[in-house]
């Protein structure tokens, strides 16, 4: 089985020089840009590489720090005091809690269009499948949505949308309690986009606000769709749509849309491909391009030289295999969903440098015989030392320049935590400071 | 007698919907009983191998002769089930030539078309084959979908009258001066199709003759009377790919032995199998090594299948039986006949016979002969007609392609659609309302999912196996909330969750034998978007009541940030 990238296919192509960075962080996810951003704030040149779509395409866009203990307590509300309490191999248990401060301030300062940072508290918010979760920031265009907030809501299901269905979350967050009235309505989307239109058709639509046919007459779309859902509402304040409204101008068209409903428009964040998510991905990397660091994406890390440190990678671009050498390097390739950590039948391992990853034997002891039991698989990841440096089984670093960063961490379950933006967020924050210190 | 006998059917597998749906056509009145969904037992869980008696052409020639008449029936009365993909019986260098010989002239005698082709030639149908199989004998079996075969014989039984409990086990035998005269039924939810957190209740159903047909739990309803059915389950292994490797069926030419088979079914293939007698058919190891053992052994014949995806293992259990005076050891040994057992003459109880042995593709055969024995019980002389008139869905076959276009659908979503559903697909894609893709793996859009749900109830199981919606590469992890969506309005939101909930816990069963690899990325993100973007992991509707004002309920409650937010929101948007 081919799972030592030390092995070289082909020799590196000859005579070219090295691409040179300061600090070089592989991975544009959420860990990867953080830490980037740190860096490079912290005076560091550095340059980021990446190769597979970012998984922020199949996240929410929410925002998360700690929304249950590892022991499932919760809702917290204060995701900063439950952080002390933490195992010890925890990632925010290496970092420390004013370290996941400092990482979200850091989050607010470079995306402006994001809420929640006037409170420690956690903010409960509606969910495509009718259920609340906990978070510790949202995106502004979900801020009207909240669950602490008393106004009444109507949510907006599309006929041809079958991913929210209106009618059924509101009956699912009645049943959860929630402190006003809820109720959902169904429409069709004004115009002609076939059943199974993507995502993106919408969001462009109302970006655009195209003309649709409505009735043999052309009319804005946004004007049509608040036409249609108007006619549904009966005074509720707060009108709730599946998170596809816009992708450019995303403000824009929920406020029109509000002052035509008259009523406060947010947006249910829903499943992939997720426009919050996208939103999110882009507004980081337009951040990152401000500090000025350079970008090079769709192209992976093929192979290493080094032993105990890291001398340079080779990124493999159209069959060429380039050198980019820096004094530290980041780890920030995800966990088993971003293919940061890899398995097969006889184990499990980082296929970038090969860093150990901490797992049983046998592969019948991954998980748990309950959908949502305690999955040893969602631990998945490299250990490290004090300074998030990957560790080898005895506890020695891998490599005395390479740190890692997000969810090629292993220690927690971010899924059953509501823990994955912030563990990518504060980790990709120390790291990336850390990076940068030591590259000065 | 006044009016027709009335026949209770314990089982809902292929034997048991398949007697139903006979007795039914030859005008008795029957109820079929079945503790789980159709399907429940060993018929849900079997490879989908329509033999054409290959496999059995050396060593049990009786059952190859009637796999190969039943072959030819199936192709005809259920073309909408079954997929005529051919079969190889390949021979590897080691394998003996002798047997080989053996094989070729079994399956002459049996009347099974048979023809040797050399490696090359196996190659050129099935590139992915071993580059050292040194030849093939080209047999006519094929994939057949059980799912969708039991719904039709249940369905063209209700046609003719009978009336089909599914989720309602049989708790007792009513026997009266030595003889049964019904059973009774505990009901999960009540009568008619299944509705979660709907009250069940208890059912004494009166009849004038009962048929066991419940495979390898036919020795339980055995006990309830006091009867000695020594039913020898045999559990085997198989192992679903995520895609069809091979397009044919591939058996290895060898005598008996485990991990020989590869059946391409729908999208994907199914490794098998193993044989390993088990005490109970419902309680039994799975184990890692049955696992590796099918892709390790089969790669030997293709060998990509050793860094190929899984996406989930299943176990099912052969109701094997023979006659108390043979005492095989080995459970490979035991017959693969069936036996019908006349409890009157056996037992001198009376009112009760049990089929038990036999195999999926003989299922209307045996059908025929139990229903022969009870038309004889009363008798009734009428013949059977289940040979001859094809199942609902497989009525017109021909006219299937003209319907691709015609339902809005995308091609392959469009084919898809028709091949499953055949003759009923402009009865059941013909909808007012839009009618997008629930399913995208399977290609199942919300029409067949509303039309499953009709014929099944809230029941998201059994919609799945009508519809195979969530079978595919990612397990569920994109629909089972869509499935569930589609459940509301006709369901309240307490039952469609209750029905989620199952869904989501029956998908994670079978994945957790193929947890390495993309499959295990896969089941991460699944765990994710479940848990992380839908928190359906601590659901507060399930929990203690929250209190909400210990929770943000915005910056608008903050004066200064409030301002502040809108100017922030202006700036980013041009961005």
């Amino acid at each position: 089985m081919s799972r030592w990238c030390r092995t070289r296919a082909s020799p590196p192509t000859e005579g070219t020089m090295a691409i040179e960075s300061e600090v070089l962080v592989i991975g544009g996810g959420l860990g990867g840009l953080t830490s980037a951003l740190a860096a490079a704030r912290a005076g560091a040149d550095v340059r980021l590489v990446s190769y597979k779509q970012s998984t922020l395409r199949n996240a929410s866009g929410l925002v998360d720090i700690l929304g249950y203990t590892p022991d499932g307590d919760g809702p917290l509300t204060d995701p900063y005091a439950a952080i002390p309490a933490l195992p010890a191999a925890h990632p925010y248990s290496t970092v420390g809690v004013s370290t996941v401060r400092d990482a979200m301030a850091l989050f607010d300062d470079v995306v402006p269009d994001y809420r929640g940072s006037h409170t420690d508290t956690n903010a409960l918010v509606p969910t495509h499948g009718g259920t609340l979760k906990p978070t510790a920031r949202y995106p502004a265009g979900a801020s009207a949505g909240l669950a602490s907030d008393e106004r009444d809501v109507l949510l907006v299901g599309l006929e041809s949308m079958v991913d929210f269905d209106a009618d059924r979350a509101a009956e699912h967050l009645e049943a959860a309690g929630v402190p006003f009235d809820v109720r959902g309505v169904t429409t069709s989307f004004p115009g002609d986009l076939r059943a199974d239109a993507k995502i993106t058709r919408y969001a462009k639509l109302l970006d655009t606000d195209g003309e649709v046919s409505v009735k043999g007459r052309k009319r804005p779309v946004r004007a049509a769709l608040a036409e249609r859902v108007g006619r549904g509402l009966a005074g509720e304040q707060r009108v709730g749509f599946p998170a596809i409204l816009g992708d450019d101008n995303a403000t824009e068209i929920r406020e029109e849309l509000g002052d035509r409903l008259g009523a406060d428009v947010f947006e249910v964040p829903m499943g992939p491909p997720s426009l919050p998510g996208l939103r999110l991905e882009d507004a980081l990397f337009d951040a990152l391009r401000r500090a000025g660091a350079s970008i090079e994406t769709g192209n992976p890390v093929a192979e290493f030289d080094g032993d105990d440190r890291i001398e340079q990678v080779y990124i493999e671009k159209n069959g060429a295999k380039i050198p980019n050498s820096a004094d530290q390097y980041v780890l920030a390739t995800g966990g088993l969903v971003g293919k940061g950590v890899e398995s097969d039948r006889g184990g499990v391992y980082e296929p970038v440098f090969d860093c150990h990853v901490p797992h049983a034997e046998d592969r019948y002891d991954w998980f748990d015989t309950d959908v949502f039991g305690d999955h040893e698989f969602a631990r998945f990841g490299v250990q490290t030392d004090d300074d998030l440096r990957p560790t080898q089984a005895d506890g020695s670093a891998e490599f005395e320049n390479l740190r890692a960063a997000g969810a090629v961490l292993g220690g927690y379950d971010f899924a059953a935590e509501k823990s994955g933006s912030g563990v990518s967020i504060a980790t990709g924050y120390a790291a990336g400071r850390s990076a940068a210190q030591e590259a000065q | 007698m006044t009016s027709a006998p009335h026949i209770a059917v314990i089982g809902g597998g292929s034997t048991g919907t398949g007697i139903a749906r006979d007795l039914a056509m030859r005008g008795l009145d029957v109820t079929l009983v079945e503790q789980g969904n159709l399907t429940h037992g060993t018929t849900g869980r079997m490879h989908g191998l329509l033999h054409s008696g290959g496999r059995y052409a050396v060593s049990d020639q009786a059952s190859a002769e009637e796999c190969i008449e039943e072959n030819r029936v199936l192709r005809d009365i259920a073309s909408h089930c079954v997929e005529m993909t051919g079969g190889l019986f390949v021979k590897r260098p080691e394998d003996s030539e002798e047997y080989f010989q053996k094989k070729l002239s079994g399956c002459e005698a049996c009347g099974i078309p048979a023809e040797v082709i050399s490696g090359e030639e196996a190659r050129k149908m099935e590139p992915h084959l071993a580059t050292d199989i040194d030849k093939a004998i080209s047999v006519p079996d094929g994939a057949v979908d059980p799912f969708r075969l039991v719904v039709a014989n249940a369905a063209s039984a209700q046609e003719h009258g009978a009336r089909i409990e599914t989720h309602s086990k049989v708790t007792d035998l009513l026997v009266e001066d030595g003889e049964v005269v019904g059973v009774e039924v505990e009901h999960d939810s009540g009568t008619g199709e299944r509705v979660h957190g709907r009250t069940g209740g208890t059912e004494e159903i009166r009849t004038d003759y009962v048929v066991n047909a419940t495979g390898a739990w036919a020795g339980r309803i055995g006990d309830m009377a006091g009867l000695d059915i020594e039913v020898r389950p045999s559990k085997g292994v198989m192992t679903i790919m995520n895609v069809r490797q091979v397009d044919t069926v591939i058996n290895r030419c060898k005598p008996k032995g485990d991990a020989d088979i590869i059946v391409p079914h729908e999208t994907t293939a199914i490794l098998g199998t193993t044989d390993e007698e088990v005490d109970d058919p419902e309680d039994y190891p799975e184990k890692q090594w049955e696992v590796d053992m099918m892709i390790d052994t089969l790669k030997e014949l293709v060998p990509m299948l050793d860094e190929a995806r899984t996406i989930r293992s299943f176990w099912g259990v052969r109701p094997l039986y023979e006659p108390p005076d043979v005492g095989s050891d080995d459970p490979t040994d035991i017959t693969r006949d069936y036996f019908l057992l006349d409890h009157e003459e056996r037992d001198s109880l009376g009112g009760m016979v049990s089929i038990v042995g036999g195999k999926f593709t003989t299922y209307r055969m045996m059908g025929e002969e139990i229903s022969d024995h009870v038309c004889g019980k009363f008798g009734i002389d009428a013949d059977c007609r289940t040979a001859d008139v094809p199942l609902p869905g497989s009525e017109d076959f021909t006219v299937l392609r003209d319907y691709m276009d015609e339902f809005g659908l995308q091609s392959p979503i469009g084919r898809r659609s028709v091949e499953r559903l055949g003759s009923r697909a402009e009865e059941v894609l013909q909808t007012d309302g839009p009618n997008p893709v629930v399913c995208g793996c399977e290609g199942v859009t919300r029409a067949e999912i509303q039309d499953a749900i009709e014929g099944s109830g809230s029941d998201l199981n059994a919609v799945r196996l009508r519809t195979r919606a969530s079978m595919g590469n990612c397990q569920g992890g994109f629909c089972c909330h869509r499935m569930a969506n589609e459940l509301h309005t006709e369901y309240d939101e307490s039952t469609t969750r209750a029905a989620w909930d199952e869904l989501l816990q029956e998908r994670w069963k079978g994945q957790r034998h193929a947890l390495w690899g993309e499959q295990l990325s896969q089941a991460m993100l699944n765990y994710a978007l479940q848990a992380t973007t839908q928190n359906r992991d601590n659901d507060p509707a399930e929990d203690d009541s929250i209190d909400f004002a210990a929770f943000d309920s915005g910056p608008e409650d903050v004066e200064v940030v409030s301002d502040a937010s809108v100017a922030a929101d202006g700036g980013y948007d041009g961005n």
